[in-house]
C-alpha cells in the first residue's frame, strides 16, 4: 500500500515538473517571438527616413503625404518597447501611411529613373514580410502557449510557472491585413 | 494553431528515423561481413587439414568499422559533399539583385519558420530546382538553381524556399542526407563484396564452384549453403531495397513539406504556381547527380515517373507525382479562403 502511494505520488510530481517545464519553455518561446518582432520593426523604422529621402526629389508636391509618414514613424518608434497592443496600434498607423505614400507613388513615373529605387524597394518589400511573418510566428507561438496554460489539467500548474495569457497582435482592419505592396517602380 | 506540437512529432520521428537508418546501416554491413566469416568458416571446418580454418572474423569486424566510419563522415561531412558534388557556390554577398531578393526571402523564412537563417547557395544550372541540406537547423544550407531564380517570381521563390526551409525544421534534411550517402555505400559494398565473394567460394569450397549453387559438391555442410545463399540474396538485394526505401521516405516527406511551407508563407497558391514552372522546365538539372536526387524539390532528372501516377510512379520515382502536390496545394488555398470569407 505505502509504495502503491509512493509509486502515484512519484508520477504526480513528475508531471508536475514536466508540465511546468513545458510552460516555461512556451512563455520563453513567446518572448523570443516578440523580440524577434522588435528586431524587424527597428529595421522598418530605419528603411523609412531612406524611403522619404529617395520620393523627396519627385514628390515634393506630396509634403503632407510625407509628413505623416515621418511622423507616423516617430510616432512608432517611440512607442517600442511599450506593450503589445500599443505598438500594434502604432505600427498600423506606420502602415497606413505608407499605403498612402505607394499609391501616390504611381503618380510619379520619374520615380523609376532614381538609380537605387529598385533596390529600396526590395528592401521595403522584404522588410514588410519580415514584420508579417514575424507577427505571424508571434501569434502561432502566443496562441499555443495560451492553448497550454488554459486546458486541463495544464492549468492546474499555470499559476506555479507564473503564466499569464500573452497579448496577441490583432489587427485592425482590413487594409492593414495584407501586406503592403510595394511597388514604386510603376507594374512593369 | 496545433502546428508546434505537430512539429514536435514531426523532428522526434524523423530523428527516430535518423537513429534506425544508422542501425540498420551498421547491421547491414555487420552481417555482409560476419555472414561471410561464418560461411566461410562453416565451409573450412568440414574440409580437410591442407586448408587453414577460417577462425578469426575479420570481413565482419573490418565491414562494421568502414560502415561505422562512412555514418560518421556522412554525418559530419554529408551535406558538404552534397553541396561540393553539385557545384553550388556559397552566396556570402549578394552580388546581383536577383541574388539579394533570394537573400531576402531565405531570411522572411527564417522567420516565419523561427529558425536560424541557413546559409544560402547558388547552382550554376539553367534548370530550375532547389534542395536544402543539413544535419540539424543551424547548420542547414538551402541551394537554389540560377535557373530558378531567374525564372520564378518573388511570390513563387518564397514557396520554395518555404518548403526547403520546411524540411530543414522536419529534419528532413538530416534524414535524406544520411540516406543519400548510405544508398550510395551499399551499392559500393556490395558490387565489392559480391567481388570477393566469387574469390572466397573459389578457396573455401575446394574448387567447387563459382557461385553458391554450384558449391553443392565442396561445401557439403547444408548450413553453409544457406548461410552462403541468404548472405548473396542480400548482396543482390540490398541496392534495390536501399533506393526503394529512401524513395519512399521522400516521397512522404514532399506532401508533408509543402503543407508545412504552406504554412509558413500563408500563400499556397504561389507554391503550386513555381510547382507548374518547374513542371514545365523538361530538361534535366545536370548539376544534380542521381545521389541527391531526394534532396531536391523536383526530381532533377526529369523522368516522367514523377508525372505519372498509379503503382510504378508509386514505387520508382523519388518524388509524388506533381500534378498530385499542385492539387493538395489547390485545395489548401481554397479552405484558407473559404476560412477568411464570412
Amino acid at each position: 500500500m505505502g509504495i502503491l502511494l509512493l509509486v502515484v505520488a512519484a508520477a504526480v510530481v513528475l508531471w508536475v515538473i514536466t508540465a511546468y517545464n513545458r510552460l516555461i519553455a512556451l512563455k520563453n518561446q513567446v518572448a523570443n517571438a516578440w523580440k524577434q518582432i522588435d528586431v524587424q520593426l527597428k529595421r522598418r523604422h530605419d528603411l523609412i527616413p531612406n524611403l522619404v529621402s529617395a520620393v523627396k526629389g519627385a514628390m515634393d508636391f506630396e509634403k503632407n503625404t510625407l509628413e505623416a509618414v515621418i511622423a507616423a514613424r516617430n510616432k512608432a518608434v517611440s512607442a517600442s518597447g511599450g506593450g503589445v497592443a500599443q505598438v500594434a496600434r502604432a505600427e498600423g498607423e506606420l502602415t497606413q501611411a505608407l499605403g498612402r505614400l505607394f499609391a501616390l507613388s504611381e503618380n510619379y513615373p520619374q520615380l523609376k529613373a532614381t538609380a537605387n529605387i529598385q533596390q529600396l524597394q526590395e528592401e521595403l518589400t522584404s522588410t514588410e514580410n519580415k514584420v508579417g511573418f514575424a507577427r505571424q510566428l508571434y501569434n502561432d507561438v502566443a496562441t499555443s502557449y495560451n492553448t497550454a496554460q488554459q486546458q486541463f489539467p495544464t492549468n492546474l500548474v499555470a499559476g506555479l510557472a507564473k503564466a499569464a495569457p500573452a497579448d496577441l497582435w490583432e489587427l485592425e482592419d482590413a487594409a492593414e491585413r495584407a501586406v503592403p505592396k510595394v511597388d514604386l517602380s510603376m507594374g512593369q | 494553431m496545433t502546428a508546434p506540437a505537430n512539429l514536435f512529432e514531426q523532428q522526434e520521428s524523423n530523428r527516430r528515423r535518423s537513429f534506425w537508418l544508422v542501425t540498420g546501416f551498421v547491421l547491414f554491413f555487420a552481417w555482409v561481413g560476419f555472414g561471410g566469416d561464418l560461411a566461410w568458416y562453416l565451409m573450412t571446418a568440414d574440409a580437410g587439414p591442407e586448408v587453414p580454418r577460417h577462425t578469426v572474423p575479420g570481413i565482419g569486424i573490418v565491414a562494421t568499422l568502414i560502415a561505422g566510419g562512412i555514418c560518421w563522415y556522412s554525418w559530419r561531412k554529408g551535406p558538404e559533399r552534397v553541396l561540393w558534388a553539385t557545384g553550388a557556390r556559397e552566396v556570402l554577398e549578394p552580388a546581383t539583385e536577383l541574388e539579394q531578393r533570394l537573400v531576402n526571402v531565405v531570411e522572411e523564412m527564417a522567420i516565419a519558420s523561427g529558425q536560424p537563417r541557413p546559409r544560402i547557395f547558388v547552382v550554376p544550372d539553367g534548370d530550375p530546382n532547389a534542395f536544402a541540406t543539413g544535419i540539424e537547423p543551424r547548420k542547414a544550407s538551402v541551394a537554389v538553381t540560377q535557373g530558378l531564380l531567374e525564372r520564378l517570381d518573388r511570390d513563387e521563390l518564397q514557396g520554395v524556399v518555404a518548403h526547403e526551409m520546411a524540411h530543414v525544421q522536419n529534419f528532413d534534411t538530416r534524414l535524406m542526407t544520411l540516406l543519400a550517402a548510405m544508398v550510395g555505400a551499399i551499392a559500393l559494398m556490395s558490387d565489392g563484396m559480391g567481388r570477393i565473394i566469387r574469390g572466397g567460394v573459389r578457396i573455401g569450397g575446394g574448387g567447387g564452384g563459382r557461385s553458391a549453387r554450384g558449391s553443392g559438391k565442396g561445401g557439403g555442410n547444408p548450413l553453409a549453403l544457406i548461410v552462403l545463399v541468404l548472405w548473396v540474396l542480400t548482396l543482390v538485394l540490398a541496392p534495390i531495397i536501399s533506393r526503394f526505401l529512401a524513395m519512399a521516405v521522400s516521397r512522404r516527406r514532399e506532401y508533408l513539406a509543402d503543407a508545412t511551407g504552406a504554412q509558413f508563407t500563408r500563400n499556397p497558391m504561389a507554391l503550386a504556381r513555381a510547382l507548374e514552372k518547374l513542371d514545365a522546365a523538361h530538361e534535366p538539372t545536370h548539376a544534380i547527380t542521381r545521389g541527391a536526387a531526394h534532396l531536391c524539390i523536383v526530381d532533377p532528372s526529369a523522368s516522367r515517373l514523377s508525372a505519372r501516377e498509379g503503382f510504378l510512379g508509386d514505387v520508382f520515382a523519388s518524388h509524388p507525382p506533381i500534378a498530385q502536390r499542385i492539387i493538395r496545394l489547390k485545395g489548401m488555398a481554397y479552405q484558407a479562403a473559404k476560412q477568411q470569407a464570412p
